[in-house]
């Protein structure tokens, strides 16, 4: 292969950054007191992420989102337990080594200014407190390119006004050219013109090289910003798919995803009944068996996580 | 900075409305109580063996017969002036010793003062940090134990281990008897004002550590302290950028709030120790009737604990730029 060819490949074929594999968090609880018990709040959540490309994880409320960004940034309270497997570059990314790379080759973007010190103010915050000339310097240079003034720096918090707040959200995460970017629902509550300028920031640093983990519930905005999207139900992963394949129900792979896809108010606005299973009573095998009406015995198994057409997905029903 | 201006002086004023209240407040309960001036100042016997005229001319100069509104204007205008009147029991200006005795006091006082303030701001974050670890165990038990003992019982335990059973430090008093007030020398002082002030430290260092440990956990589950984990600041810089700068706040309002628990701590202890402080003066001039002396006291308290809240506030406004700039930006 030439350099040109290679160089081609790469363009075609990116990088795979990140790997979760069968992901699973729980938190040990009292049950009345005396009773030890584990809570799964992450069963089975397989992801991966790709250099250059928007990776969205969308999920209800009360999925365990968040969680997945702390198991990846090795910030799970002490109480947490963690199986399944996560590498990074190719190596496996234990709690030592997230240490060492969180906060310069995996950063996090926060989803609200309520994540950053309230008495500190934004150029310090920015260059994590630190004083010499360079971290100055690089500090004005990031605000400018948010085309924010060198002045915003002296601002505490308080002062920032809305259409500043993300821009200072997403500047914290460039102090070091971050590999990975994971942004914790960086639109809550902003309005849909609002929110793809927030995801232009994202794309920019897509195309910068790194790879981005949106974590959100907002499945429009994740279809038209990410390149891929993964489902998440009750803890699972039930669905990886391409942005493109939800441009129509007939190429989605789960019950779920097209009941998803039916209930976007373009696509009839039809919601199914019942509500997501709490993590304390989950049901056998697939947890959506309940709400699906193509359930069968089958689905009472545990059910693979396979490959199909390009996706993956999690539902023995699903066909080539 | 007009604003900030304005901010102070509201506070201010809000004060001397206050140490109005409670000089008022005093004024009537001493009016409503049994005391007798003339039995008071003349006692019982000597009021006996007095004609009707001289009773009288003494209930005259003693102000009996009039209401309570002027007498209580006759003081208060006094007492503005800055004359608190005389000590029946002293026969000394009460200003004059109300002074010798708040020397006596702050010798404990600012002791205990900076003790139990530093050691229970670092005690608290100590807890705080290592929530549900045993050094949080260690600390919270302590600062429990300490804070359901009786500040008296506690006097007395130190005074029979290091007084009594060991003899390190004296009984009592502070400065040695039998000795000349030029001989008196800084060890001396320093040697007395030990145990009383060592039980105002360790009885003030658990509320302040308990309060302290609250507000840590507060700061150890806020949004910032997981983004700056999140972004791999060292313990150290989460530490100096974030818990030192959003605890000393609540931290510090805590600390000039406490005066007046070492205030009152201090007079319990003060009376242990026979230590001549203003703590004992206030129980003395109580029990003898000393009217002048027993609201002078009260009011110069009232006026130092204000002082201490009126810090706090000022302090707050500096420190905090929500507080600052928004009074400000109004």
């Amino acid at each position: 292969m030439t350099a040109g060819e290679v160089k081609k490949r790469e363009e075609m074929e990116p990088e795979e950054l990140l790997r979760i594999a069968h992901l699973s968090v729980a938190f040990e609880q009292y049950q009345g007191g005396m009773e030890k018990r584990d809570l799964q709040v992450i069963r089975d959540l397989s992801v991966n992420i790709r250099r250059g490309e928007i990776t969205a994880v969308v999920g209800a409320s009360g999925s365990g989102k968040s969680l997945l960004a702390h198991a990846v940034l090795g910030i799970l309270p002490y109480n947490a337990s963690q199986g399944g497997s996560i590498y990074y570059r190719g190596q496996e990314l234990n709690r030592e080594r997230a240490a060492r790379l969180r906060g310069r080759e995996i950063v996090l973007v926060p989803q609200s200014i309520g994540f950053l010190d309230p008495l500190m103010k934004i150029g310090p915050q920015i260059r994590k407190g630190k004083k010499d000339k360079a971290s100055r310097e690089r500090v004005d240079q990031i605000l400018k390119s948010y085309s924010l003034k060198p002045e915003v720096g002296e601002l505490y918090p308080f002062e920032l006004s809305g259409g500043m707040n993300r821009r200072v959200l997403v500047s914290t995460a460039l102090m070091e050219a971050p590999g990975l970017v994971i942004a914790d629902e960086p639109t809550p509550g902003l309005e849909m013109k609002l929110a793809r300028r927030v995801m232009e920031h994202f794309r920019e640093l897509a195309e910068q090289g790194a790879g981005v983990l949106l974590i959100t519930h907002d499945l429009e905005l994740a279809i038209e910003t990410a390149d891929w999207i993964v489902v998440f139900y009750a803890g699972t992963t039930l669905e990886e798919a391409r942005a493109q394949d939800f441009r129509e129900e007939e190429l989605l792979r789960h019950p779920y995803s097209r009941a998803l896809w039916r209930a976007m108010p373009q696509n009839g606005f039809t919601a199914i009944p019942g509500t997501q299973p709490y993590a304390a009573h989950m049901p056998q095998g697939c947890p959506f068996g309940p709400r699906c009406d193509q359930c069968t015995e089958e689905c009472l198994q545990p059910v693979p996580w396979r490959e199909i057409r390009g996706g993956r997905v999690r539902c023995v029903h699903a066909k080539e | 900075m007009k604003g900030y201006g304005i901010w102070v002086g509201k506070n201010i004023i809000r004060m001397l409305l206050l140490l109005l209240g409670v000089s008022i407040a005093a004024f009537v309960l001493v009016s409503v109580s049994p005391m007798d001036p003339l039995q008071a100042n003349v006692g019982q016997v000597a009021l006996g063996s007095m004609s009707h005229e001289q009773i009288a001319r003494l209930e005259e100069y003693w102000g009996v017969g009039r209401s309570p509104f002027e007498r209580y204007f006759s003081w208060a205008g006094d007492f503005v002036r800055g004359d608190m009147g005389v000590s029946l029991l002293y026969r000394q200006e009460v200003a004059h010793v109300i002074g010798v005795k708040l020397v006596n006091s702050l010798w404990l006082m600012v002791t205990a003062w900076v003790l139990s303030g530093l050691g229970g701001f670092a005690l608290g974050i100590v807890a705080g940090w290592n929530r549900g670890r045993w050094p949080d165990k260690l600390i919270k038990g302590y600062s429990l134990l300490i804070a359901s003992t009786p500040a008296f019982w506690l006097a007395l335990v130190l005074l029979m281990v290091f007084a009594v059973w060991l003899g390190w430090l004296p009984v009592g008093l502070s400065v040695p008897i039998g000795v000349e007030a030029s001989g008196v020398t800084l060890l001396d002082r320093v040697r007395h004002a030990i145990l009383p002030a060592l039980t105002l430290s360790i009885t003030g260092v658990s509320n302040i550590a308990l309060h302290t440990r609250e507000k840590m956990i507060e700061v150890m589950e806020s949004d910032y302290m997981l983004f700056a984990r999140a972004r791999g600041e060292s313990v150290w810089s989460m530490l100096k950028n974030h818990v030192l700068r959003n605890i000393s706040l609540p931290a510090l309002t805590l600390q000039f709030a406490s005066i007046s628990e070492i205030f009152g701590g201090s007079v319990l202890v003060e009376q242990i120790f026979s230590y001549p402080g203003l703590g004992q003066a206030a129980v003395t001039a109580g029990l003898g009737s000393d009217v002048p002396l027993l609201l002078g006291i009260t009011v110069i308290s009232a006026a130092i604990v204000f002082g201490g809240n009126l810090t706090a506030n000022l302090l707050y406004g500096i420190i905090d730029p929500r507080i600052r700039k928004g009074a400000t930006k109004q």
